[in-house]
């Protein structure tokens, strides 16, 4: 659905070039929910802007639905443009005009007629549930309706794809919650290709199928959500994930305990398994779980074990085996 | 006192429309010229949908003289240029012709002004929606800029009765005329205060009027 080759976005500025996007190429699928994470200033923005061309690209080439932007002249990159949808972080809704009028701006750059736009506007208002704001000014509207008057919005043209800016990042948690279930609902109900940017785990974890991780304009960890989470190879991308599964044990723990320790995260159908009751019958080891949390990502459990393994060394040692056999994933946090 | 001002009543009536109708003129010019010329300043800047520096700069550069030279230099100055459009240099129509040219800059500015406070991620929304940039002026950046436009128009207003005063100099008509020939030639008193309370009250009118009509455009 959207193909990015070799994409440089670089500022010019009064203090020299600023490097936005450092040569990213991306293939993101028809239908899929896509996040890129990032730190503030890590080009998140910018790769986005340049997938409608908000921002030209200093070289690189940009496909949306088999279109390569970079080509079309200004009309035809309009109506490419009404295809692809834009929701922000601020909504940026036209103050002076009602909810209704916002949404058929959209339908007007299209050049629909006011039969057309009367009955568009009211599925759409249906859509993100807000019948009964239409004819309120923006100023009236709590934050997470003017995001939905935003996806109406985005959504009037009846675009393949929508991009998201921290659409969530000025909302609080339990309306970030259901602005995410309302993504994942036109996500499945309208086959929309979604990208979002976001610095917020939470999101990720949520709804998206498949991230990228991005670190000074270039993509350093890409890869389907679950895997990335329960084997990051990044540093950076498992300071990220663990702003979710929060997994620094307390230092006073490690200090006080005297055996073996080790994480073991289990993945999928493993999680539910008896692994570790297992393992204690096999072998002379006492396990003594310290910290411990199943989460589910998009259904798919992903359980994380600190424990502490006291007995022989040898015993120890063929116990570690066995779990790392079993679960793929185990790390050996301290040794005594 | 009571008879003089009686007297002067006709003389009065008759300054009192030159004045309205120097300041209908030119407002309407400035109106009709200074908006696109606002837009233009604005939309050619960069990073905006038309960006275009050697206009804007051309732009910039013209409003700001004209904007330099003080109105009472501009309106003799313009005198050969009053003499080919109307065929006249005195009497209010001719006086329209350098209040009109003072006034378009100044409202164009103004305009610009207003432009300037819309939030950029608004006017980019709609670029994303693909609306053309037509459909962006009309649509999103005057009915967003309005209140501030309608503010820029009572001023201007404002400035143009001032502006109108000063033509009576150069025998331009209206209320100003009346009082250099009565009240400046003549020691008139009565004359000069009259004018004053009425200019006094014009200014307060529109200012009035301009406000209740910005807060009603307001839907922020
Ligand atoms: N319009 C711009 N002009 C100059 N520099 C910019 C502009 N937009 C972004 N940048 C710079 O590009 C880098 C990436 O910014 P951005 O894409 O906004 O990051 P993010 O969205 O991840 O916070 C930053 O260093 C930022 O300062
Ligand atoms: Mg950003």
């Amino acid at each position: 659905m959207i193909r990015v080759e070799h994409l440089k976005k670089e500022y010019t500025t009064k203090k020299g070039t600023v490097i936005g996007v450092n040569d990213v190429s991306l293939t993101i699928e028809r239908g899929e929910i896509f996040g890129i994470v990032g730190y503030s200033g890590a080009g998140k923005s910018s790769l986005l802007r340049c997938l409608n061309l908000l921002e030209k690209p200093t070289s690189g080439n940009v496909q949306v639905d088999g279109t390569n932007l970079g080509n079309l002249k200004e009309k035809e990159l309009r109506e490419a443009r009404q295809k692809i949808g834009m929701i922000f972080q601020h909504f940026y809704l036209v103050s002076s005009k009602t909810v209704f009028d916002n949404i058929a701006f959209a339908l007007k750059a299209a050049g629909k007629t006011k039969k057309e736009m009367e009955s568009k506007v009211t599925e759409l208002l249906e859509l993100v549930g807000l019948s009964d704001k239409r004819d309120v000014f923006p100023s009236q509207l709590s934050g997470g309706q003017k995001q939905r008057v935003g996806i109406a919005r985005a959504l009037a043209n009846d675009p393949k794809v929508l991009l998201c800016d921290e659409a969530t990042s000025a909302l609080d948690p339990s309306t970030t919650k259901s602005i995410l279930s309302l993504l994942k609902k036109i996500n499945l109900d309208l086959g929309l290709t979604i990208v979002l940017i976001t610095h917020e785990m939470e999101v990720v974890k949520d709804i998206c199928d498949r991230i990228a991780v991005m670190e000074n304009g270039r993509i350093v960890e890409i890869g389907r959500v679950y895997d990335v989470f329960s084997k990051p190879t990044q540093e950076l991308t498992r300071s990220f994930i663990n702003s979710v599964l929060d997994f620094d044990l307390p230092e006073h723990i490690l200090k006080k305990s005297t055996g073996t320790i080790v994480k073991i995260t289990f993945q999928g159908s493993v999680a539910e398994e008896s692994v570790v009751s297992d393992m204690i019958q096999k072998f002379k080891v006492k396990g003594n779980i310290l910290h411990g949390k199943i989460e589910y990502i998009q259904g798919t459990p992903l359980g994380i074990f600190v424990m502490e393994l006291k007995g022989e060394s040898t015993e120890i040692a063929m116990a570690a085996e066995y779990l790392r056999n079993r679960t793929q994933n185990l790390e050996v946090i301290q040794n005594d | 006192m009571i008879d003089s001002l009686f007297n002067l009543l006709p003389d009065l009536n008759k300054a009192f429309y030159e004045t309205i109708y120097m300041v209908l003129i030119s407002l309407a010019i400035a109106i009709i010229v200074g908006l696109p010329l606002g837009v233009l300043l604005f939309v050619t800047d960069k990073d905006l949908f038309l960006e275009n520096r050697p206009l804007k700069s051309i732009l910039g550069f013209t409003v700001n003289m004209i904007r330099s030279i003080p109105f009472i230099i501009l309106l003799v100055a313009l005198l050969p240029l009053t003499n080919l459009i109307t065929g006249s240099t005195i009497g209010p129509t001719a006086a329209s012709v350098s209040l009109s040219v003072a006034a378009i800059p100044f409202f164009s500015r103004i305009v610009e002004t207003s432009l300037r406070e819309i939030n950029k991620g608004i006017i980019e929304a709609a670029v994303a929606v693909g609306a053309t940039p037509w459909m962006i002026i009309k649509d999103i950046l005057i009915p967003e800029a309005r209140p501030g436009i309608i503010q820029g128009l009572t001023l201007t207003t404002i400035s143009l009765v001032g502006y109108s005063a000063m033509a009576g100099i150069i025998g331009g008509g209206g209320i100003g005329d009346l009082a250099i020939r009565f009240g400046y030639y003549r020691y008139d008193n009565t004359v000069m205060v009259t004018t004053v309370v009425i200019l006094i009250c014009l200014v307060q009118l529109i200012q009035f009027a301009g406000d209740k009509i910005a807060r009603i455009t307001d839907k922020r």
